[in-house]
């Protein structure tokens, strides 16, 4: 435990030698069980109430608008969409989109999954502690005291759920947007065969919990930039520095030895989720790449964050 | 008190330090860039008195409080706030402290209500079922209730730092922390922070007031002490720390010149004429031989007496220097 965080002697109302006639000011109620969900609760409507935050979640929801509105120009003389471009490396799903809306969920998240969500990420994690921390708001938590561990948990669990929101706006906005533009109906996987609308909509709210699990690795290298600087600004820069290093450092043949431990290899491996039977190969390694990134990361950002003096 | 049970060992000195809210042994700050702030503070803050923590900017006081509430660890000595050891016993002491530091600190986009309830919702003790009427009231008691609805960013200086109190305000507090709680202010706010430090303390909580103004300190503080270049000069009560200056003799004349012979005469050391003002260091003797001296010289006076020794003075007679001087 850190040294912040030790639970200190029991405040000795019990003591019998010393009782006291007057109730004393300010003696400390026992924190409720659920303290801790208060604090959650507290932080996510903090974060969600951020313009900057609803700035970056307008932008994810105006990415499949793009899309689609690009790829009804492109089609509406009947003509498919060009050999799948599309999402980088990723499977040709958007020559598809034209014929079943639905295809512009998996269009939009491969689109936004190289570079605008973990960006968007990288942006609430980094800000995390270090926004808190320039703002001078850090000092007045933690004497409250908030906890040192509990905070970090709980700026943890917040970007964890920012995750998950981020990675719905896009789905959301897609499935809307693809409803009203293009037909949907049952659609044809990957591996060529045919499944209901129900089923492709069940699988697309899979690979949104996967695309959101995705992001947990960046999740807690953004915590823990955020934990050394006094600067939100920086951190985010540096956070999102580090993305777009380790998605060019990806691209370079002669790391392959590497690249499967950079964060963001398997990334595009949820597409495995429209095969027929799912591929799980790639989805295991990439959710455990995300599980060693959270783990070592977040014991660093923990490691940092329950010594360090807070001086802004 | 109860709460120090655990730590009679530790505490040779049990019988001053027993009723101290605030003490510190030893304790010293040097940060990472090497500059030494703090150095070897051995502080008492008695239980119910208005503390007034006084020195120049730069002489460690901020860097004292961040100790004291765990914020930063001592380079070395200890620090027991409530009884309690710091930074080790953060969630029993923190929860019953309000504090100020270093100015307030607030989320611009948030209205000051939404301030309180999320400083609020960060304390485990605090709870959610009264948090409402309770950040009400702290808005009520520093004079923000009709502006509580508007977003920070909007409040002036004054009204962040009332709203800084607040959050300091939002349960009964055994110790309150302000550090320089009128910057900023005009002397109108000035006041009317004062008149509220002066209400707590009425109330029965002990008041840690940092500040690097004098006559603020000698306005509601009952004991205070002194700071300068990261060291303790002096600490003690207000009224005995003035008197360590002692205070110099005054008398209005317009025959300066044989009054301030006679004064010589008389004994007294450093006379000073300065129009028909004569001051001097009075002699051990009775006053009323020297007034008798004066009129039996037919110096026609009109005035005599004893100036009080200012706080100001004593912080000269120990430093050697103004007041000014940045650490
Ligand atoms: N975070 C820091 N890092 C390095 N030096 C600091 C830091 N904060 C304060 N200091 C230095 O420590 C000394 C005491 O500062 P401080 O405690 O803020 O004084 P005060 O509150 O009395 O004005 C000053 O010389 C200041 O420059
Ligand atoms: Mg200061």
């Amino acid at each position: 435990m850190s040294r912040a965080d030790v639970r200190g002697e029991p405040v000795g109302e019990s003591e019998g030698a010393a009782p006291s006639a007057v109730p004393e000011p300010g003696t400390a109620r026992a924190p409720g069980p659920l303290w801790s969900l208060g604090l959650l609760r507290s932080e996510l409507l903090t974060t969600f109430r951020r313009w900057r935050t609803l700035a970056l979640l307008g932008v994810l929801a105006a990415v499949p608008v793009l899309v689609g509105i690009a790829v009804k120009i492109e089609t509406s003389d009947g003509s498919p969409v060009g050999g799948g471009g599309g999402g980088g490396q990723g499977p040709a799903f958007i020559s598809q989109v034209s014929n079943n809306g639905l295809f512009l969920v998996f269009t939009a998240l491969a689109a936004t999954l190289p570079f605008f969500l973990p960006m968007a990420i990288g942006v609430v994690a980094g800000d995390a502690i270090a926004g808190e921390s320039s703002a001078g708001t850090l000092r007045y938590l933690l004497v409250a005291p908030a906890g040192r561990s509990r905070l970090l948990l709980t700026k943890y669990a917040t970007v964890i759920a920012f995750c998950l929101a981020a990675t719905l706006v896009v789905v959301v906005s897609a499935l809307a947007v693809g409803a009203l533009l293009f037909p949907v109906g049952d659609l044809i996987t990957i591996s060529g065969t045919r499944i209901t609308y129900a089923e492709g909509l069940g699988r697309a709210l899979l690979i949104a919990l996967v695309v959101a699990a995705s992001l947990v690795g960046i999740a807690a290298l953004g915590l823990f930039v955020s934990t050394l600087t006094g600067s939100g600004i920086a951190a985010m820069a540096t956070t999102v520095g580090l993305l777009i290093t380790v998605q060019i450092l990806d691209q370079i043949p002669q790391l392959d030895a590497l690249q499967p431990y950079f964060f963001s290899h398997y990334w595009l491996s949820f597409a495995d989720v429209m095969r027929e039977p799912v591929y799980w190969d790639d989805l295991v390694k990439n959710l455990g790449l995300q599980a060693l990134y959270a783990a070592v990361f977040g014991s660093a950002a923990w490691a940092r964050f329950t010594t360090k003096d807070i001086t802004a | 008190m109860a709460e120090v049970s655990v730590t009679e060992q530790e505490r040779p000195d049990r019988d001053r330090a027993d009723d101290a809210v605030i003490a510190t042994r030893g304790l010293t700050k040097r940060y990472r860039g090497g500059q030494l702030a703090v150095d070897g503070l051995d502080l008492t803050v008695p239980a119910g008195s208005v503390f007034g923590f006084l020195g120049p900017n730069g002489s460690g006081k901020t860097t004292t409080i961040r100790m004291l509430m765990g914020l930063i660890e001592p380079t070395s000595g200890s620090a027991r706030v409530l009884g309690l050891p710091m930074p080790r016993a953060s969630r029993a002491v923190l929860p019953r402290v309000g504090a100020l530091i270093e100015g307030p600190a607030l989320y611009g986009f948030l209205s000051g209500r939404d301030n309180l309830l999320r400083y609020d919702a960060a304390d485990p003790t605090a709870d959610p079922r009264t948090r409402r009427e309770r950040v009400a009231a702290a808005l009520d008691r520093v004079g923000l209730a009709a502006a509580g609805g508007k977003k920070a960013k909007a409040y002036s200086l004054g009204m962040k730092q009332r709203l800084g109190l607040a959050a300091a305000l939002l349960q009964p507090r055994r110790l309150l922390v302000l550090d320089e709680p009128t910057n900023g202010l005009d002397p109108q706010g000035m006041r009317e922070i004062r008149s509220l430090v002066r209400e707590l303390a009425s109330d029965g909580t002990t008041v840690f007031l940092s500040s690097h103004l004098l006559d603020e300190i000698e306005q509601v503080c009952t004991h205070a002490a002194v700071m300068a270049q990261g060291r303790l000069i002096t600490q003690g009560a207000v009224a005995d720390l003035a008197a360590g200056a002692r205070g110099r003799l005054v008398v209005t004349t317009p025959d300066a010149g044989e009054a301030a012979r006679v004064l010589k005469e008389q004994g007294a050391a450093d006379v000073v004429v300065d129009g028909d003002r004569v001051t001097a260091e009075p002699p051990e003797r009775d006053l009323a031989e020297v007034n008798a001296a004066l009129v039996a010289a037919r110096v026609r006076v009109r005035g005599f007496g004893l100036e009080r020794a200012s706080l100001e003075d004593a912080f000269v007679a120990l430093t050697g220097e103004g007041f000014d001087v940045a650490g």
